[in-house]
């Protein structure tokens, strides 16, 4: 883990986008967000808090380029009830650090607390996340080359969502 | 009868009925109270799969009705089903999901126990001079037993044996365990969720084909064409609900996957497995090995329902437990093959993830149905709820099971048949 700098144009660079993917999801346009991501990333919300060997066990999404089209499909066609019906949501997306910087990539660290909000009931997730943002060579052309989504209760019981982290 | 409004002290019988239930019985605290009581600490309830404690020293925690209780494989051999409360002044003596241990030692006083719940030592024991004889003070045991790797626990010790418990569900627990093609089964990880709803919401649904096309529109439309295909039982007549007795249900989607030692050869291998046939071929294994490993893919064909919390569905271990009147946590445990090929049963960690749990393209659009059945129960509650279909066209098999198509509602009415019997005071 290296200081976070935000004098550090490359870190400033990726925070941006990874609040923008955050603003994405919270207004639910999914079909925007699957164009963030590179057509090799992973997608993945693991099960097992210390694992990084994805496939090799269950996670809730082990996503790549054709699942996430699929899963964004499904989001956006009006088959499936519990996206229809999906808790709004609002998310934060903080206390950054930076394991690697370079002018092609960083590897940022980050904590997200999202709150829900269906049928009269709030629903808060906590989860520490992992982004590669890629750049290209403009901002508009920058992708996300991994994201890990560990929630903090990734072992227990985890309430059905109809939305995505 | 448009409602069932027994309220009589003892009559919660009363409120299940051949053909329908009142609706408070997914709604009313004290039923839920009475069903812990009367059910799940009378009958046998499922705590684990042998493969989930594997060694001597093994163990997991997890419920039994509302009690904690620690499952442990010991060095005998034995597995044990042991209240997770100390003896003393009553803190868990294990705070651990899963894990090894020589034992279980209380972090309040230190009292320790042995994997099959002895009260091994406590510290300072002149205090207890003539006041306390250790063999006294065993962590509280149910009776344990285990049939094909699936440990069952039960507080009544004057209950039949669990095979006799299990009766006509044998048979399906034996065919269902044919996926793994030879080999021992193994957990290979657990979705777990909760819903805001009544345990029974979800009990119905495993045996319930009625919803299927409707509910799981999006992962049919997302799911190769052979896949869905598999699916296609909504207009088969050789799809069927067989009631077995017990509170136990099969409901067969996929008819000719029943057995998978019969093959008539007639079945194509799904192209997405392509990839994987080609691996195995370059590992050396024959091409009748790699056509049962293809067919086993996607389970056996057919949803167990083991009345009160455990069910074989198709391809993994569904799991209930009861919180609370109005909230269930459900387990989707996949399976695999301990021994056989790893890219096989990483194959089906992928099935698995695409369907189940908390993210999957099935569980989440069960879990608003189910939701909303709990919401909408509140609604005149002694209106009943249904559980007819089919009746009309329900016969006896040749096995003597009550049987009717698999969109029908047999299988439930086998478990309020049992659910009945067991609310009941005579």
């Amino acid at each position: 883990m290296t200081d976070l700098s935000f004098t550090d144009p490359r870190v400033l660079r990726a925070i941006e986008l990874i609040w923008r993917e955050a603003a994405l999801l919270d207004a639910k346009d999914y079909r925007t967000w699957e164009a963030m991501y590179a057509d090799d990333a992973k997608y993945v919300i693991p099960i097992d808090p210390d694992t990084d060997d994805f496939d090799a066990s269950l996670n809730m999404v082990n996503d790549d380029k054709r699942m996430r089209g699929l899963r964004v499909q499904r989001m956006m066609q009006g088959y499936s009830q519990s996206a229809v019906a999906a808790a709004r949501t609002v998310r934060i997306v903080s206390r950054f650090t930076v394991d690697e910087a370079s002018d092609a990539s960083v590897t940022i660290r980050s904590a997200q607390i999202l709150n829900a909000f269906k049928r009269q009931t709030f629903t808060t997730i906590g989860a520490e996340m992992v982004h590669v943002v890629r750049f290209g060579e403009t901002t508009a052309d920058d992708q996300i080359a991994l994201k890990v989504v560990r929630l903090v209760d990734s072992e227990d019981a985890v309430s059905a969502s109809g939305y995505l982290l | 009868m448009t409602t069932m409004d027994s309220t009589a002290p003892g009559a919660f019988g009363d409120l299940s009925e051949a053909d329908r239930i009142a609706g408070r019985v997914y709604t009313d605290p004290e039923i839920f109270d009475e069903e812990m009581k009367r059910i799940f600490y009378k009958t046998w309830v499922w705590v684990a799969h042998e493969s989930e404690i594997p060694e001597a020293g093994s163990f997991k925690t997890t419920h039994v009705g509302a009690e904690p209780v620690i499952v442990t494989r010991d060095r005998k051999d034995n597995f044990n089903t042991l209240v997770n409360r100390c003896r003393h002044r009553g803190a868990t003596v294990c705070d651990q999901r899963s894990g090894k241990a020589n034992g279980f030692t209380c972090p309040y006083h230190n009292w320790s126990y042995a994997l099959d719940g002895r009260l091994r030592g406590v510290p300072y024991p002149d205090g207890y001079e003539g006041v306390l004889d250790k063999k006294d003070f065993p962590l509280h045991t149910l009776r344990t037993e285990s049939y094909l790797g699936m440990i069952f626990a039960t507080f009544n010790q004057d209950i039949e044996p669990l095979e006799d418990f299990l009766g006509d569900a044998k048979i399906w627990m034996e065919r269902f365990l044919k996926q793994s093609n030879g080999f021992p089964t193994k957990v290979i990880g657990i979705h777990k969720f909760r819903f805001r709803g009544n345990w029974k919401i979800q009990l119905e649904n495993t045996t319930d084909g009625y919803h299927f096309p409707m509910v799981h529109k999006s992962w049919m439309a997302s799911v190769d064409a052979e896949t869905a295909d598999m699916m296609s039982f909504m207009d088969d007549p050789k799809s069927v609900t067989h009631a077995l007795g017990n509170g136990h249900s099969v409901a067969i989607m996929a008819h000719s996957h029943v057995d998978l030692d019969i093959d008539d050869g007639t079945e194509e291998i799904q192209p997405r497995f392509a990839h994987l046939v080609e691996e195995l071929e370059a590992a050396g294994e024959s091409p009748e090995r790699i056509r049962r490993y293809m067919r086993s893919m996607h389970g056996c064909g057919f949803n167990l329902n083991m009345f009160p919390n455990a069910a074989m569905s198709s391809s993994f271990f569904r799991i209930l437990v009861p919180i609370s009147v109005d909230q269930t946590e459900v387990w989707h445990m996949a399976i695999g093959m301990d021994g056989g090929p790893e890219s096989v049963n990483r194959e089906r960690l992928r099935i698995h993830e695409h369907f189940q749990g908390p993210f999957g393209f099935g569980s989440p659009d069960d879990a608003e149905g189910w939701d909303r059945v709990q919401l909408g129960a509140a609604g005149q509650p002694d209106m009943p709820i249904m559980v007819n279909r089919g009746l009309g066209r329900e016969h006896l098999s040749d096995e003597g099971w009550p049987t009717s198509h698999v969109t029908d509602e047999t299988g439930m009415r086998e478990s309020y048949k049992m659910w009945k019997k067991m609310m009941s005071d005579d």
